[in-house]
């Protein structure tokens, strides 16, 4: 019991974003999946392992509608692994999730002719095994970045899994930053910062002056208590060190 | 056109209702028409420290529902005639306030009187929030510890996105007041110091009102404190803010501190 007490291992809370298909079904539906079949017959597997999420925001459909909509893509090797602007009258145990908060991102290409796009297909599919890799790829070459030019407020939260946050101000204590990169406050850090969320390790935080409540990379956390006492009010880096949270000042 | 101000903090018992009727009187004192309304449906107190509590009649409420005209609830001041108060019903609650309700009130409100006080209920809520909405200036009530600083951020950050203005793209002009001040206590620090206070919140100082007991001894025989005595400590904070909320460049006084300050403390603008 002890050993659990000075050996505190937490729990990992990480998030990830996966890039994901969105079908727009169309009604009637016999028209719209007969569409769908003949894309799926010119590159056999192209919905194989892509997780798709249906859209029906604003179709008049009733929920038995919707049930039979999902069974015939079921039929069709298409898993639906959420629901995107579902009225709640639309949804149910035996149906996917809702999803909300979606954002979009750059089209997904549709197969064109069918030898040539099929042996691409299969080069670009069969090497990515880990599926997380697919979506973070593109992202890796063009890293967004985000910058906060005003204080961030008690109760308020920044939220960016794309890449870095920078906030030139202050992070009033209850406030919240969420940042895919790293985190770079220009004031004093009283809130909380966490960078790194969609499992990258490399994600540093660094602010002018260490108040903070909590601090996590990549699912590592720090609490105000557990930081060591004489960085408080510095200004400070912190880093991840395989599993450890480091902390230095700067400068 | 008059000027529309919530008195606002997030946290209660900080002295919204107390700072609202002495500013409101303030003002009133140097000949501006002047209307303090009171946005505390359900939890009245500002007729009891303006002393109208017996004259009560209609209240927001009424007016909003069309049950009876503004100026009937209107309640002119007693001593001095350019105050008004609109008081809250301590029967119906907040939901009885409507968006469409309230603007129509305040727009009333704006072409007859100069300044359109609002007072605010703590918390962060239905009536919190109507009573930012048509806000131009926010005045921060805020006490030199922690928790109360910390609900003013929040505050803050409310009148820099729920408000009108805001949402049309302008910025809520905000002070600061900081309130229950206790020079001993701070220096001891057993209280936050006003530049603590001002580092954190980052928005600039109406003025500092030192705690006294002219404050309570005022809400007990039902005056605002800069109508029943204009000469205390407290009062002479309260004129101070007033003035500089008509645009006056002056420097704040700290309480017990001879000095002013006019460098090191006003002036300090930031957000």
């Amino acid at each position: 019991m002890t050993d659990v007490l000075t050996q505190p291992r937490p729990i990992r809370l990480k998030g990830r974003s996966f890039l994901a298909l969105s079908l727009t079904p169309e009604l009637p539906f016999e028209d719209w999946l007969a569409r769908l079949d003949d894309l799926a017959r010119r590159s056999a597997g192209f919905f194989l392992r892509r997780p798709v999420i249906l859209d029906v925001e604003g179709l008049d459909i009733d929920r038995q509608q919707l049930r039979d909509l999902v069974g015939e893509l079921s039929v069709r090797n298409v898993r639906v692994m959420g629901l995107e602007g579902a009225r709640f009258a639309l949804l149910g145990p035996d149906l996917p999730p809702a999803m909300t908060d979606g954002r979009p991102a750059a089209d997904i290409e549709a197969p064109v002719s069918d030898q040539a796009d099929r042996s691409q297909h299969v080069e670009a599919v069969a090497p990515s095994s880990p599926p997380p890799t697919q979506a973070p790829a593109p992202q890796a070459s063009v890293m967004p970045s985000m910058v906060v030019n005003r204080p961030v407020r008690s109760g308020q939260s920044i939220f960016f899994p794309e890449g870095d946050v920078t906030i030139v101000g202050s992070v009033a204590s209850g406030a919240e930053i969420v940042a895919g990169g790293s985190i770079h406050v220009y004031g004093p850090l009283r809130g909380r910062a966490m960078a790194g969320t969609t499992g990258n390790a490399s994600a540093r935080i660094f602010c002018r002056k260490l108040e903070a409540e909590l601090i996590a990379i990549d699912g590592f956390y720090k609490t105000a208590d557990d930081l060591e006492p004489d960085l408080r009010g510095k200004p400070v880096q912190i880093w991840l060190d395989g599993e450890t949270i480091k902390a230095a000042t700067l400068g | 056109m008059g000027k529309v101000i919530v008195v606002t903090s997030g946290k209660g018992g900080v002295g919204k209702t107390t700072s609202s009727a002495a500013l409101g009187a303030a003002l009133a004192q140097s000949g501006d028409r002047v209307v303090v309304v009171d946005f505390d449906v359900g939890l009245r107190n500002l007729d009891l420290v303006m002393g109208a509590e017996r004259r009560v009649v209609y209240d927001l409420v009424n007016v909003i529902q069309g049950e009876a005209k503004l100026t009937q609830a209107l309640i002119r001041d007693k001593r001095v005639e350019t105050l008004y108060l609109l008081p809250a019903s301590q029967t119906r609650d907040k939901d009885n306030l409507t968006p469409e309700g309230v603007e129509q009130v305040i727009a009333a409100l704006k072409n007859a009187f100069d300044w359109v006080i609002c007072d605010s209920p703590a918390g962060i809520e239905r009536g919190a929030t109507l009573a930012m909405r048509h806000a131009d200036v926010a005045i921060v009530v805020t006490n030199p510890e922690v928790s109360s600083v910390r609900d003013s951020d929040r505050i803050i950050g409310l009148l820099d996105s729920k408000t009108l203005k805001a949402e049309n793209g302008e910025r809520v002009e905000k002070h600061l007041l900081l309130t229950r001040y206790d020079a001993a206590r701070a220096e001891r620090g057993d209280m936050l110091k006003v530049d603590d206070v001002l580092e954190i919140l980052s928005i600039p100082l109406l003025g500092i009102i030192p705690e006294s007991m002219d404050v309570l001894r005022a809400s007990n025989v039902g005056a605002p404190v800069t109508l029943a005595d204009g000469r205390c400590a407290p009062s002479l904070a309260y004129f101070e803010a007033t003035r500089r909320l008509k645009g006056e460049n002056l420097p704040v006084t700290i309480p017990g501190d001879k000095r002013s300050f006019l460098g090191k403390i006003f002036g300090r603008k930031a957000a």
